[in-house]
């Protein structure tokens, strides 16, 4: 589904990916780790097309019902509707713009561009309120404006209710448990899992081993200086979080 | 939302779609033959401007004494911006079109030179095409070019035409309420335009009366060197209502172009008048050339107990923007509210808000004002709540929101407050925010282009002010705002 070819990347003229490779199948979790500064949120921020970064060289390309695109030449909005979806490290607050009247029109444009029917408010409400049930989320999430004064943990649920409603192929979780206590965690966790299949995937971006013992991954990749340097099975998270990065770095 | 409505909206949305250019698609010039008097302005001027509208003996000694008392004034220079010096004797103070037949029988009679302008504008005149719900008062330049459904509204005794025909065929009611709002003494601009004022809309609702339509009047300014000078007088008596609305826009020119307009309403007991206005001036190019300089004096007063006045206005045009609709709470019980929008963006500059002026008993004002800043602008609120020691439990709620895009706007609030009487009760919120690129890629992360975010985020800021406009108004000004600020966001 996904495949970055020597990927690199930067922002405002400081190389921070520097030849990235990654291969990810549908119906695939896979875990990205690393120490602070090697790469990894810009990992996500390039494939969701963050406007920042500079691609300088390399692919990303990504195939769905058999058409293969390179994300790269796409607009952030057309990887969206593409089906690429990234979960913030830090969802950004739009005062103002009501929460369930912002995800009618981004779920409206993806229903436009993959040629479904759109929504009317009404439907669209039972829709998501189904949802919502199905991640145990509080109505005060829908009733008030985008991440305004939600607190961390609130945030990044919301940010799983917005994957759920949008319904991607390709789910990047940048650092989804930062700032996350053990409860919320295990529900952002399960909320993931229910929305897991074999047609989509998921990237899950983490500094810690322990969202991973709730989002089993089926490879670990340890991300290092802007490079993949060792891939793996899941005991490599534990591993990792037993011995730290050092070993692997020397 | 009325089946109409919500036709009129998928059809604007259509609209909007099909509409790519960032252009002021208002910007061209109709070239018809015009009756023009000579630059320059002294008592002579006057004498011309009255002979050329026949107007009575009476309103020229209104106009001279008026202009008396301008000559001993100062422009104000209190307005947090710059502009060069105007030159009052380089204008000319009487544009109208050559064509014209005084008493016009039938709206077909317009030149249809003027009526094409209009349709351009989305102002359909004929009789044919004309908008159902709204009656239209037209003035171009220095006149009144018709006022459809006229006859419709007589039925029921609502007085709607242009102040030159007010004059002539409802002395009374113009010689009792002219001037009593905002009198020529007022300021500065007020007392220019007493003196040389060539038309406007007058509009009487009488006692009891729902107005059936909403009343309109748009206002074109085409001539070069010239001013618009208009005035409009707005009186609801005993229990009745009427909702009215103005839009403007002017061609796009090099040189400044002065617009110095004075609105009065007046409201009687249980009368209700709501203003709403959609000001997109032509504002001068990205260096800052060209533009209308729009120095308005609009002010209500509620006469009457348990009067409402309220103001929307959603500013988006002018070079320059001098404007403070306020209003004076003198019955017991009276409410006013000001809901503006005023939006900035390449090198304009903004000084407006309101005046809450409270003098009888439990009256109650509201004031919601959002400032958007783009580019280089300069976007200003300033405002004044007055409570007098008659106002025993009075009440003020206002509610000032800046938002800025980019890094070289400009944004300031100013209110004032004045408190003589300790049983008011007074709240005031103010915040700053910013549009910032990561709003924008998040909103785009999600499948929202450019274009949609800033128009989410826009009118997410601005929810509180478009509720109150009607629809077709609301949906014209959130169009504009989106073209406004398509290439300053990004």
């Amino acid at each position: 589904m996904l495949e970055i070819k020597n990927l690199h990347a930067g922002i405002e003229g400081t190389p921070i990916l520097k030849g990235l490779n990654l291969s990810v199948n549908a119906g695939e979790v896979h875990a990205i780790m690393g120490p602070n500064g090697s790469g990894k949120s810009t990992l996500a921020k390039v494939v969701a097309g963050h406007p920042q970064y500079a691609v300088t060289e390399g692919q990303v390309l990504y195939e769905v019902n058999f058409k293969k695109i390179n994300l790269l030449e796409l607009e952030p909005e057309d990887r969206a509707r593409e089906g690429v979806f990234m979960a913030f490290q830090y969802p950004v607050e739009i005062p103002g713009v009501n929460a369930s009247m912002f995800l009618r029109a981004a779920f409206n444009e993806i229903c436009k561009h993959q040629g479904a029917e759109e929504m009317d408010p009404i439907e669209f409400d039972e829709y998501l309120r189904k949802k919502m049930k199905l991640l145990d989320m509080d109505e005060k999430f829908i009733n008030r404006p985008v991440n305004v004064d939600f607190s961390g943990g609130e945030k990044k649920r919301n940010e799983i209710l917005q994957m759920a409603v949008l319904n991607p192929r390709l789910m990047v979780l940048d650092e989804t448990d930062s700032g996350l206590d053990i409860d919320s965690m295990r529900i952002v966790a399960d909320g993931v899992n229910k929305l897991r299949n074999k047609n989509n995937a998921v990237i899950v971006i983490t500094h810690y081993q322990r969202l991973l013992n709730y989002i089993v991954p089926d490879f670990v990749h340890i991300l290092h200086d802007g490079k993949i340097i060792k891939s793996q099975g899941k005991e490599l998270a534990l591993e990792v979080e037993d011995k730290g990065y050092d070993w692997l770095i020397k | 939302m009325s089946k109409a409505n919500e036709k009129m909206l998928n059809e604007k949305t259509i609209q909007k779609n099909t509409l790519s250019s960032r252009e002021y698609k208002y910007g061209f010039f109709t070239d018809i033959e015009m009756e023009r008097i000579p630059k320059g302005l002294n008592e002579d001027v006057l004498r011309l401007i009255v002979e050329k509208k026949g107007e009575p003996e009476w309103m020229l000694n209104w106009r001279l004494k008026a202009y008396r008392h301008w000559k001993t004034m100062q422009e104000p220079h209190w307005p947090n911006f710059e502009y060069g010096p105007i030159d009052y004797q380089g204008l000319s103070y009487y544009n109208a079109p050559k064509k014209r037949t005084d008493n016009l029988k039938s709206m077909n009679e317009v030149d249809p030179e003027l009526v094409k302008t209009f349709e351009k504008l989305g102002i359909p005149l004929s009789e044919q095409k004309r908008l159902s719900g709204v009656a239209v008062d037209a003035v171009f330049d220095s006149v009144s070019v018709g006022t459809t459904h006229q006859a419709e509204l007589a039925k029921v005794g609502v007085i709607f035409c242009s102040m030159t025909e007010a004059i002539k065929e409802h002395s009374e009611l113009v010689k009792k309420y002219l001037g009593s709002v905002v009198p020529y003494t007022d300021n500065f601009f007020a007392a220019l335009n007493a003196a040389v004022f060539s038309d406007g809309s007058f509009c009487y609702i009488p006692k009891g009366v729902k107005c059936p339509l909403e009343l309109s009047t748009y206002f074109r300014i085409n001539a070069a060197e010239s001013g618009q000078f208009e005035r409009t007088l707005i009186v609801a008596e005993d229990s009745s209502y009427v909702s009215y609305l103005e839009g403007c826009t002017a061609p796009m020119r090099d040189e400044n172009q002065l617009h110095a307009a004075v609105v009065e309403l007046i409201t009687l007991d249980n009368a209700e008048i709501k203003y709403s206005t959609v000001q997109n001036w032509y504002s001068g190019d990205k260096q800052g050339k060209g533009g209308i300089y729009n120095f308005v004096t609009k002010r209500g007063k509620c006469l009457g107990k348990n009067s409402k006045i309220s103001w929307t206005q959603v500013e988006a045009g002018s070079a320059i923007t001098w404007k403070y609709p306020s209003v004076i709470l003198q019955g017991d019980n009276s409410v006013g509210k000001f809901y503006s929008v005023a939006l900035t963006n390449n090198r304009m500059q903004a000084d407006t808000g309101t005046k809450m002026i409270h003098i009888g008993k439990n009256t109650k004002s509201t004031i919601i004002s959002k400032g958007i800043s783009a580019d280089e602008s300069n976007n200003n609120y300033r405002g004044l709540v007055k409570i007098l020691p008659s106002a025993d439990g009075a009440r003020n709620y206002s509610q000032c929101d800046s938002m800025l895009i980019g890094n070289k706007c400009r944004a300031n609030t100013f209110p004032y407050i004045e408190v003589k009487n300790s049983t008011a009760v007074m709240e005031h919120e103010a915040s700053t925010s910013k549009i910032n690129a990561e709003q924008l890629f998040y909103l785009r992360s999600r499948g929202l282009d450019m274009e949609g975010s800033v128009s989410l985020i826009i009118n997410g800021f601005c929810k509180d002010v478009f509720k109150e406009l009607p629809m077709e108004f609301a949906v014209e000004a959130v169009r504009l705002l989106e073209m406004k600020l398509e290439g300053s966001v990004g």
